[in-house]
């Protein structure tokens, strides 16, 4: 059997569906191969979407996510897709092809050495160096994707690895991997966490990614439920939480929720699971819960202990430790009655309501809570980075957990449209709907004709402002308004561009129009891209000013 | 990370896959997480499919954990301990070559040299060169011994440690 053709049966096995990318002479023969599978190749039309893609993908399914390139210019291409997915912990495989293995290292044409280049962005990656050894190098790109705390792995074949044939058994390859893929909860530490939750007069749980990654939500609930304690979300973890659930408090942090950054201080335990306490997410580290006790459950140990110190550390699975942690909190007590501290949760989540009530027509908080009212619960909602992103952040409500998804880490622009596309191959059932910037949708806008000729229809909602929104916002407030390389100027017509590639575009001018154009987008068969003219003007409010701590939050 | 108490040397053993790229993917995340690395010395182990890392860092505690912590991520990394300086065998080997233009100068030398267990390995001329085995401490020592005679270039190895007693199994 050829190289190439182990290739693609080692996916078969790996049951890959599909596989975005772009094809190159150094993957020609992984392609020839392909023609005879039934994994469906959707061609990108460029190797940053195709990462993208295949983490949306992987996110909105919680399966691993594919994407291939080709070598040289194809493989770096994927870079920014690939440092993405490493930041926000999504687990994709990527796939690149290689310059023959006589010629690498001689500079040959297309040679990059993306082994070097993607070692910090990747959770591991491999150059195969015999077409023996792909079958097994596939599976434990797979596994390592996968287990623990998910990341990209990247798989480099060399073009005459997959030309060159070798006696290979796909079936009876063993599992060669040393790595535990997890640690039980130490029962010790639970034992301490459900000490302090149990005496916590004022206790509070961060939700993070982990806890979307490892299907806690419902573990997660019952626990904030026995203890009348807020859920503040991540920007990763949103969604972890139903965000009409009465103790949920929405975004915590930079762009956090008045509720969450204001209960936040006041919390005598905080339980956080699945987080790394972002900069974004702690504000001024020093002064993040310096008067709460900290339970930090992680599946990373390298997470513990590296932004925030925690009183109780618990490295595990976080559906496993909340399991534990609610058993035995049931055991020890009955559920917490309405206090001082419900009361306040109640009274701050009402500020933020009424802000987004007393918002004009199609101001963006108003433009976000109407497409909440017309999205079904289950609808996929990704976002682009900047104002837009933070706008659906605060006060677009996710309701179920792999429903709202956003590049948290990296902040990439470009990610949401890609990501759709990536989503709605995953769950071509639910109603996908990218929440953009102008800004942010130029940057790999030229995938609206994957879109429509993959017919992967998505919805686009441009917040237009001809500015790059977010660095105005900071030029405005915190370098004295002096506006420098943000203003767009002129950006196409979208409405114009995405007829352009076969999508339909709308320009709706009140809110009323712009629901009616929605409900048709969510229910076309084509994508629509809808373009929501807003003010330069307008910013993302609240907001905690970079480098300061929590209590700072600008309000008005 | 940094903090300003009690930093100090500490010496991480690490072993590993013996593979190529290996030690790329180690020295790689200390430049990724700003760890600064002391000294680092590689070699085989035992089992010829194993390599041995001996890193020396200063720092505190929780700098050296966090270090051990990322170190332990990586898939290449099988097993990762901190040495206890007490309980470890350590050492380095230098080679100094010294300015030993009389008699006079090459004979103190090599008492000097004796002194210290070393060996003259080369001579010439003008020049001897040493080759000294042993903890740090003690090649610091000896060439401090040495600077007056006036030193032409230095080549250390950084450490190599092993712990004492029965091998750590964990």
């Amino acid at each position: 059997m050829s190289g190439a053709k182990a290739f693609v049966k080692a996916l078969e096995m790996q049951k890959v569906d599909v596989i975005f990318g772009i094809p190159g002479g150094a993957v020609l023969d992984i392609c020839d191969a392909l023609a005879d599978s039934s994994i469906r190749t959707i061609l990108m039309r460029h190797e940053q979407c195709a990462a993208h893609a295949a983490d949306g993908y992987a996110r909105a399914s919680g399966r691993v996510g594919v994407c291939m390139a080709t070598s040289g210019p194809g493989a770096t291409n994927l870079v920014t897709g690939i440092a993405t997915a490493y930041m926000d912990s999504s687990p994709i495989v990527a796939f690149t092809g290689q310059v023959p293995r006589k010629l690498i290292g001689r500079d040959a044409f297309q040679e990059a050495d993306i082994i070097g280049i993607t070692c910090p962005i990747t959770k591991h990656n491999f150059q195969v160096g015999h077409a023996s050894e792909i079958p097994t190098t596939i599976k434990k790109a797979f596994y390592i994707a996968s287990s623990g705390r998910p990341g990209p792995v990247l798989v480099d074949v060399p073009k005459d690895v997959q030309i060159e044939f070798a006696d290979v058994k796909i079936e009876d390859h063993e599992e060669t991997i040393r790595r535990p893929s997890n640690h039980a909860p130490h029962p010790l530490q639970v034992k301490k966490a459900v000490e302090l939750l149990v005496s916590a007069e004022r206790p509070m749980i961060i939700a993070g990614g982990g806890v979307i990654t490892s299907n806690a939500s419902e573990e997660l609930i019952a626990i904030a439920e026995l203890l009348l304690a807020p859920v503040a979300t991540t920007l990763m973890g949103k969604g972890a939480i139903p965000e009409n659930h009465p103790l949920a408090t929405g975004l915590l942090g930079m762009h956090g929720t008045i509720a969450s950054n204001r209960l936040i201080q006041e919390a005598d335990v905080v339980l956080a699971v699945g987080t790394r306490f972002s900069d974004r997410t702690t504000g001024k580290v020093d002064e993040f819960c310096q008067d709460a006790k900290i339970i930090h459950i992680d599946i990373d140990a390298a997470e513990i202990g590296k932004n925030v110190e925690a009183d109780v550390p618990i490295v595990a699975d976080a559906k496993e430790a909340l399991q534990e942690i609610h058993m035995l909190l049931q055991r020890k007590m009955a559920k917490k009655e309405n206090s001082a501290w419900t009361a306040k949760i109640r009274e701050l989540k009402e500020q933020l309501e009424e802000k987004a009530n007393c918002q004009g027509e199609l101001k963006p908080p108003r433009v976000m809570a109407e497409i909440r009212r017309i999205l079904p619960e289950d609808a996929i909602i990704t976002t682009e980075v900047g104002q837009n992103q933070m706008w659906a952040a605060i006060y677009l409500k996710a309701y179920k957990p792999r429903t709202f998804i956003s590049s948290g880490g990296l902040g990439t622009m470009g990610f949401g449209f890609p990501a759709a596309l990536g989503a709605k191959v995953a769950r071509p059932e639910v109603p996908v709907v990218d929440i953009a910037g102008d800004g942010s949708f130029i940057m790999t806008e030229q995938d609206l004709a994957t879109s429509v000729l993959e017919n992967i229809p998505v919805t686009v909602i441009v917040l237009n402002n001809s500015v790059l929104g977010m660095v105005a916002q900071w030029q405005r407030l915190f370098y004295g308004g002096r506006y420098v390389a943000v203003k767009l100027g002129k950006v196409p017509d979208f409405v114009k561009l995405a007829e352009a590639y076969g999508a339909q575009g709308f320009r709706p001018k009140s809110l009323e129009e712009f629901s009616s154009v929605l409900k048709k987008a969510i229910k076309s068969d084509v994508t629509t891209v809808i373009d929501v003219s807003i003010s330069p003007e307008e910013n993302v409010l609240p907001m905690v000013p970079p480098g300061k701590g929590l209590k700072w939050m600008i309000w008005e | 990370m940094e903090t300003k108490t009690s930093a100090q040397e500490y010496i991480i053993s690490a072993i590993v896959e013996h593979r190529p790229g290996v030690l790329f993917r180690v020295s790689n995340m200390f430049r990724r997480r700003g760890f600064n690395i002391q000294s680092i010395s590689v070699g085989p182990t035992e089992r010829e499919e194993l390599a041995r890392i001996t890193i020396t860092v200063n720092g505190d505690e929780k700098l050296v954990e966090q270090i051990v912590k990322q170190l332990r991520k990586l898939i290449e990394v099988v097993k990762v301990s901190i040495l206890d300086p007490k309980n470890t065998v350590i050492r380095e080997l230098a080679l100094i070559k010294v300015t030993a233009p009389d008699y006079r100068a090459k004979t103190d030398i090599i008492n000097y040299a004796e002194i210290f267990k070393g060996r003259v390995v080369d001579v010439s001329h003008k020049s001897l060169t040493i080759e000294v085995t042993g903890d740090p401490d003690k090649i610091n020592a000896f060439i401090n011994i040495m600077k007056p005679y006036g030193i032409k270039e230095i080549a250390r190895t950084g450490i190599t440690a092993l712990s004492r007693g029965e091998p750590q199994t964990r």
